[in-house]
């Protein structure tokens, strides 16, 4: 090719003498620019509901400028003393102006809430002195510390410190249990008010049962359903698919009145005298209940991608394996179950994705402790902590991109099936 | 027809200033708006000729917020949950209320003591109150020896039974501090300090392996009627409407609640400020308030209202025994400290979850 063009003979023109090249060029480009406008919809739609919601959210997790944008005398003030200085006179005169710039625009409510986040109770504290900010004399230090002794706190400086930039990683550090001391430095927060990192796993470790009863359940299901004539497989995946199209809420709450202790299954039992009535079986509004339901829910996301790969294996293979003299058992282990296996890869991330996700029924079924991670983003959205909500939901979106990236390693994307 | 529809257009715009007196009222909704419109809205409008036009939003905070924000405010008077009113007046975005322009209770007494201590604040005037409560199941009890206080909800022992205990800290602990003995008065002082949240989460412990944590509203009804608890918290509206509606023997504890409010609030820039203003002098006067209680088991927030709430609207049954402000309900009440909880709502609430999920 390259003796084509860059060679000593004349380069080759079309008929109207433009070199080929430039020709070639400018008709595939046509062709290019035809092809991405086709996807631009596509692209458009990608990028408006999904990059850029999902981008805005790990953003959050790392900016709030609820403080920052009412604090610029306080801000320049750290940024000409390093953390540890002890705040003098320039630095309460600092806090006063701000106050000020706070009651004038009506935003201590939101720069307390900020600092709330770090130091509990001090929302009240921001907007107590704003609303008096008009009258402060100095010295500063003694009106407002006069005027509330919470001022003195370090701790609220350290938060004040931190918060006075935008970008800030408190988020994050809630997030794994710690908080920072007086001292600039970062310590656990006390034993009692631990709950994410101990969730977090708890929550990862819920969701790899429910995926590996899912993918017991789902097995048999899948193979029976694959190895039946197409006119019974049909029907039998239509009782698959049923529960599949009914509403999650309708499937939580039938299952809440069968599982609940005067409910219908604990009814059966005691009048088949399985059990008494003193001890009827505690299912659900714990861990057990929310288990069931999940597998419940989850299972038809397992069964299909399953079914969709065992069906076009073919049966030959196995026979001849038989004919061959191997074993019922060695013949599923070496044979079938290798060909199943990027149909259990789908299922499996599929439902384990899913799973770690799940908030409506664990709120609904889980009582006390089968609560999901998920959970305490529903809890900080509804305080309208969006900025601990997105860290949180960064931390899960993380745990499974670790997964996906193992699953990568180990077994292989490319091997991934879903129908 | 495009002639005609300016024409008309601008002769609404001169007729409107002519009638002029009609105000915008946005409510919640339900049997809620309705106590307002029979109680509030119909009398006031019979009174000065104002006519009331009733609007519903599911919360109005967000509408007014959003309507002050864009500077276009249609909403004249607007009804807000406690929290929400705080938050709008620290933003500025619902105008100041001076509660001494208020008129007199029936009984003589000054708007400013008449209102149940701590309800009145700097934007919102009252206008009724809801409660957080323990009810059980009558059935589930012999007679006479039926649970009576907030300490019965944590007595295991004489009451057995599963309980129904609110997934979320606020009432929660302050019910647990109540029951532990804690006068109604120093409920906050105490959770405000590391001791008393131990002591609330211990009193809690107490009851943690009989518990069903509930998270919506309407599950401690569902839960008393399926028998799956004997005793639970919930919102005495809830339990009202199960136990009258469906003929449930629900029964209040009324010791030991824990009660907030709602009422009125002008957002900034309100088109009829003056009639809005008239409007909820009105509305918060003594004989309305108690007429909406008639309507709805929502007490009224005036002291001197208590007296004149009548019979359950079209029946001959008294309102008043299911009202959280009846006097003998209020013997051990506790008013919900809103700045407290907004101080220390992540806090405690993330320390709830803790102890939710620890074993």
């Amino acid at each position: 090719m390259a003796e084509l063009t860059h060679g000593d003979a004349t380069p080759l023109t079309t008929a109207d003498g433009r070199p080929l090249k430039a020709a070639l060029a400018a008709a595939q480009a046509k062709a290019k620019w035809r092809a991405f406008f086709l996807v631009l919809p596509l692209l458009l739609f990608i990028v408006i509901t999904f990059v850029v919601p999902i981008g805005q959210m790990l953003q959050r997790s790392v900016y709030h400028d609820g403080f920052s944008k009412t604090s610029p005398n306080l801000a320049a003030w750290f940024d000409a003393n390093p953390a540890g200085t002890e705040p003098d006179e320039a630095a309460f005169a600092a806090l006063a102006a701000d106050l000020v710039l706070m009651k004038d625009n009506r935003l201590a409510g939101e720069a307390g809430t900020r600092i709330n986040y770090s130091v509990p109770g001090t929302r009240s504290l921001f907007t107590a002195s704003a609303r008096g900010a008009d009258e402060l004399a100095p010295p500063f230090r003694e009106a407002l510390t006069g005027q509330d002794a919470k001022w003195g706190d370090p701790l609220i400086w350290v938060a004040m410190r931190e918060a006075a930039s935008p970008w800030t990683t408190d988020f994050y550090l809630t997030g794994i249990d710690m908080q920072r001391t007086a001292d600039g430095g970062i310590e656990k927060v006390a034993e009692s008010s631990r709950v994410y990192l101990w969730l977090y796993a708890r929550t990862f470790i819920l969701s790899a049962v429910i995926t590996g009863i899912c993918l017991l359940l789902a097995f048999p299901i899948a193979h029976m359903l694959a190895t039946l004539p197409m006119a019974k497989a049909n029907l039998l995946m239509i009782l698959v698919l049923l529960p599949f199209w009914t509403s999650l809420l309708v499937r939580t709450t039938s299952w809440i009145v069968l599982l609940q202790g005067q409910g219908v299954v604990n009814s059966l039992m005691v009048s088949l005298g399985i059990i008494d009535d003193a001890g009827r079986l505690q299912m659900i509004y714990n861990q057990t209940g929310t288990i069931i339901v999940m597998v419940h829910i989850l299972l038809p996301f397992m069964v299909l991608p399953l079914y969709s790969v065992m069906r076009v294996i073919p049966p030959g293979y196995a026979r001849a394996a038989r004919s061959l003299g191997a074993t019922s058992w060695t013949t599923f282990r070496r044979i079938y179950l290798p060909q199943t296996l990027p149909g259990i890869g789908a299922g499996v991330l599929l439902v384990f994705i899913l799973a770690v996700g799940y908030y409506i029924t664990p709120a609904l079924v889980g009582g006390a402790d089968g609560q999901l991670f998920s959970n305490q983003i529903q809890f900080h959205m509804s305080k309208s902590n969006w900025s601990q909500a997105a860290a949180l939901a960064a931390m899960l979106l993380a745990g499974v991109l670790v997964l996906y990236w193992l699953y990568d390693r180990l077994i292989g994307i490319d091997k991934l099936k879903l129908g | 027809m495009k002639k005609l529809l300016v024409l008309s257009t601008a002769l609404a715009g001169f007729a409107l200033p002519a009638v002029a007196q009609e105000i915008t009222v946005m409510g919640w909704g339900g049997a809620y708006t309705n106590s307002q419109i029979e109680a509030y809205q119909k009398p006031f409008t019979e009174k000065t000729g104002i006519k009331v036009n009733s609007v519903d939003a599911d919360n109005p905070a967000t509408p007014v917020k959003a309507q002050v924000d864009a500077g276009n405010v249609t909403v004249d008077v607007a009804s807000l949950e406690i929290a929400d009113a705080v938050r709008l007046c620290d933003e500025g975005l619902i105008i100041p209320i001076d509660a001494a322009s208020l008129p007199d209770g029936v009984d003589g007494s000054k708007a400013t003591d008449d209102f149940i201590a701590g309800t009145l604040t700097e934007c919102m005037i009252p206008t009724d109150i809801f409660s957080t409560v323990v009810a059980y199941d009558a059935s589930k009890f012999p007679e006479g020896a039926a649970p009576t206080t907030i300490a019965d909800f944590f007595d295991l022992e004489k009451f057995p039974g599963k309980r129904g205990v609110k997934k979320g800290a606020k009432a929660t602990l302050e019910m647990a501090l109540m029951a532990d003995g804690v006068p109604a008065g120093e409920v906050y002082a105490l959770l405000a300090t590391k001791e008393g949240q131990d002591r609330a989460f211990a009193k809690l412990d107490t009851i943690k392996k009989d518990a069903v944590f509930w998270e919506a509203g309407a599950q401690p009804p569902q839960l008393l009627a399926d028998g799956e608890v004997t005793m639970t918290m919930g919102w005495n509206g809830r339990i009202y409407n199960a136990a009258v509606a469906e003929n449930k023997p629900f029964t209040i504890i009324w010791d030991g609640q824990v009660f907030e409010w709602e009422g009125y609030v002008i957002p900034k820039g309100a088109p009829n400020e003056a009639a809005a203003l008239d409007f909820v002098k009105f509305a918060t006067s003594s004989e309305a308030l108690a007429k909406a209680a008639e309507y709805i088991s929502y007490g009224p927030p005036r002291k001197s209202s208590a007296p004149l709430v009548g019979n359950v609207f079209g029946t001959d049954v008294p309102m008043s025994p299911n009202l959280p402000t009846s006097p003998e309900n209020m013997t051990n009440a506790l008013g919900s400290d809103l700045e407290f909880w907004v101080d220390r709502d992540t806090e405690l609430g993330e320390r709830y979850n803790a102890w939710l999920v620890s074993n």
